[in-house]
């Protein structure tokens, strides 16, 4: 694959896998494109990370990057954990492209259950890892079933768990990889990020790309496509929301997780998405924490 | 029961020389009848006698050697099942058809709570009111004599009686005008197969259903049906109303049916 003359600088053919693969997997992007919504099988590759790692989101990356793409990965909405660490390295390593943490200096995000803060634009792609894309599994565990509900648009079952879920708990509980209609006709599995991302899919300028390496599919949702959440007319969908700002940059209506202090009940909410926290502290904002919790926090990361 | 029989009127089912082979092994043979609105047809003959075939042949879920089953649709136009289409079939059977398993457990959802398996068929048909489909569920349950407070309950806490109880409503709920019963009442009590017994005897005349009937339960078939078929090696050996056939039997096999029957 490599150029018979000129010694090459790194043992791998671009972006890792060979052409050929990237070929067939840009294939079935193209047909996941064509379709919103509906799971298109794709010859998945092993990788060299375990499944559940993102091995269906590396390969969507690796078949749409070029060397002139801008690479942002992260992971419950933070850039620096391992998984986002590793995978930026691994494409830096195998495709020598430029890596950021920034959301809108990077032409590609790969991220693991969330959707940046920051509006995204037409030059971006977001690219999903997703665990189990079929939204239908736990209802229904035959795959040939599952199968033909899509086909025939069968999809009284989902709104069964919901049932379930208001006959339990009062409410709809279900929080994250909250089941989605696309343009009136495929129900899709979100990837697991919390519902609060949810309202983000819907009319999206970037294009969204949903790859499964274990469960061997991929999905996709073009630019401005309609997406709606499932629910009922008398209990009707909601995100998630929080009873106090980001303790670091006083951040509202951001999807915030919760950090325990101590073991004693101290606890904090900092934004999830660490580049937009990181973005507001930088502008001037600080969160009634922010001072406190400066050390610690930077001790923490 | 006396039979409501309306000969002017079209016949909801009409089999035509029904033919099943597993391979070259007989399922049933040449199976033909007319099924009328309102009307409950028992299916009896022993184990093997290819009543459940029949059934399935009857109901869609498996296909015809060779013969027809042809279905008065709602628009009033009968037609052929083998020539409708998939999704055509299977909306006929959560909206038009109802369909009791002899294992409850095959026919309900056993991880989602009783109210749950009741309201299934309203969301599939499009019903999207929370509240709307608890109240359906609820008055169902309270139709079948299942207590309301355990709508919220997995049927997996429900005895025998109350699953098949629950899974009757289940396939209620819609209205269909069929319903094929497999062995209703096998593996229950005397005690609770007579309360079911009279529950289905209530509800079909109620709600002016046809229903099919598999049994190999001779009394399940004289309470609940107006006609009878009896069935052996695959074939219908005897047919009519269901008082002739059990009390004046014509054919050996259905004497020899009808004089295994324990006195008590």
């Amino acid at each position: 694959m490599s150029d018979p003359v000129q010694k090459p600088d790194t043992p791998y053919n671009f972006a890792y896998l060979d052409e050929q693969t990237k070929r067939m997997i840009r294939r079935a992007i193209l047909k996941a494109v064509a379709i919103p919504g509906y799971q298109v099988p794709f010859a998945s590759r092993e990788m060299p990370m375990p499944y559940g790692w993102g091995t269906g989101g590396v390969q969507v990356t690796a078949a749409v990057i070029g060397p002139d793409d801008v690479l942002k990965v992260i992971d419950q909405g933070a850039d620096d954990t391992t998984n986002a660490v590793s995978i930026r390295a691994f494409f830096a390593k195998t495709a020598r492209v430029a890596t950021t943490t920034r959301t809108e200096a990077a032409t590609i995000i790969q991220t693991r259950h969330r959707v940046p803060e920051m509006p995204l634009t037409e030059s971006q792609i977001l690219v999903y890892q997703v665990p189990i894309p079929e939204p239908l599994r736990f209802l229904e565990p035959r795959e040939t079933e599952t199968r033909v509900m899509h086909a025939l648009q069968e999809y009284g079952l989902m709104h069964v768990k919901l049932y379930e879920d208001i006959a339990r708990h009062g409410h709809i509980a279900t929080t994250y990889a909250y089941p989605v209609k696309v343009e009136g006709r495929y129900v899709m599995d979100p990837s697991p990020i919390p519902k609060f991302d949810n309202p983000k899919l819907t009319n999206s300028p970037a294009l969204q790309l949903f790859g499964a390496g274990r469960e061997k599919r991929i999905y996709a949702l073009p630019p401005f496509t309609k997406v709606e959440s499932l629910d009922f007319e008398d209990h009707p969908f909601e995100v998630q929301r929080f009873c106090e700002p980001c303790g670091l940059c006083g951040a509202t209506g951001v999807y915030l997780d919760e950090v325990i202090l101590d073991d004693k009940g101290g606890r904090m909410f900092v934004c999830s998405d660490s580049d937009y926290c990181e973005g507001r502290r930088e502008e001037g904002h600080r969160g009634h924490l922010a001072g406190a919790l400066a050390g610690a926090a930077e001790a923490g990361e | 029961m006396s039979a409501p029989l309306n000969e002017t009127q079209a016949p909801l089912l009409s089999a035509e020389n029904v033919t099943r082979f597993y391979g070259t092994r007989l399922g049933c043979r040449e199976v033909s009848f007319q099924l009328y609105p309102g009307e409950v047809l028992a299916v009896v003959g022993e184990s093997g006698s290819g009543k459940t075939t029949l059934l399935n042949c009857l109901a869609a879920r498996l296909s015809l050697s060779s013969g027809a089953v042809r279905y008065l649709m709602r628009d009033g136009v009968m037609r052929d099942l083998a020539s409708l289409g998939e999704a055509e079939r299977r909306f006929l059977m959560r909206t038009d058809w109802g369909f009791v398993h002899q294992n409850p457990s095959d026919g309900l959802r056993m991880n989602v709570s009783a109210g749950a398996n009741v309201g299934e068929r309203l969301m599939a048909v499009g019903q999207r009111h929370y509240g709307q489909i608890r109240g359906s569920a609820l008055s169902w349950m309270e139709r079948v004599e299942v207590p309301a407070d355990r709508v919220d309950d997995s049927p997996r806490a429900f005895s025998g009686g109350m699953r098949q109880r629950l899974q009757i409503a289940r396939n209620l709920v819609t209205a269909p005008r069929l319903v094929f019963m497999d062995e209703p009442t096998g593996g229950l009590d005397v005690s609770v197969q007579a309360r079911l017994l009279d529950l289905i005897r209530a509800l079909v005349a109620e709600l002016d259903m046809a229903a099919l009937i598999v049994t190999h339960d001779l009394a399940v078939a004289r309470l609940l049906s107006h006609r009878i078929m009896v069935m052996k090696e695959g074939e219908v050996v005897e047919e009519g109303l269901t008082d002739r056939v059990l009390d004046d039997p014509r054919e050996p096999y259905t004497q020899l049916l009808v004089s295994s029957i324990l006195q008590a």
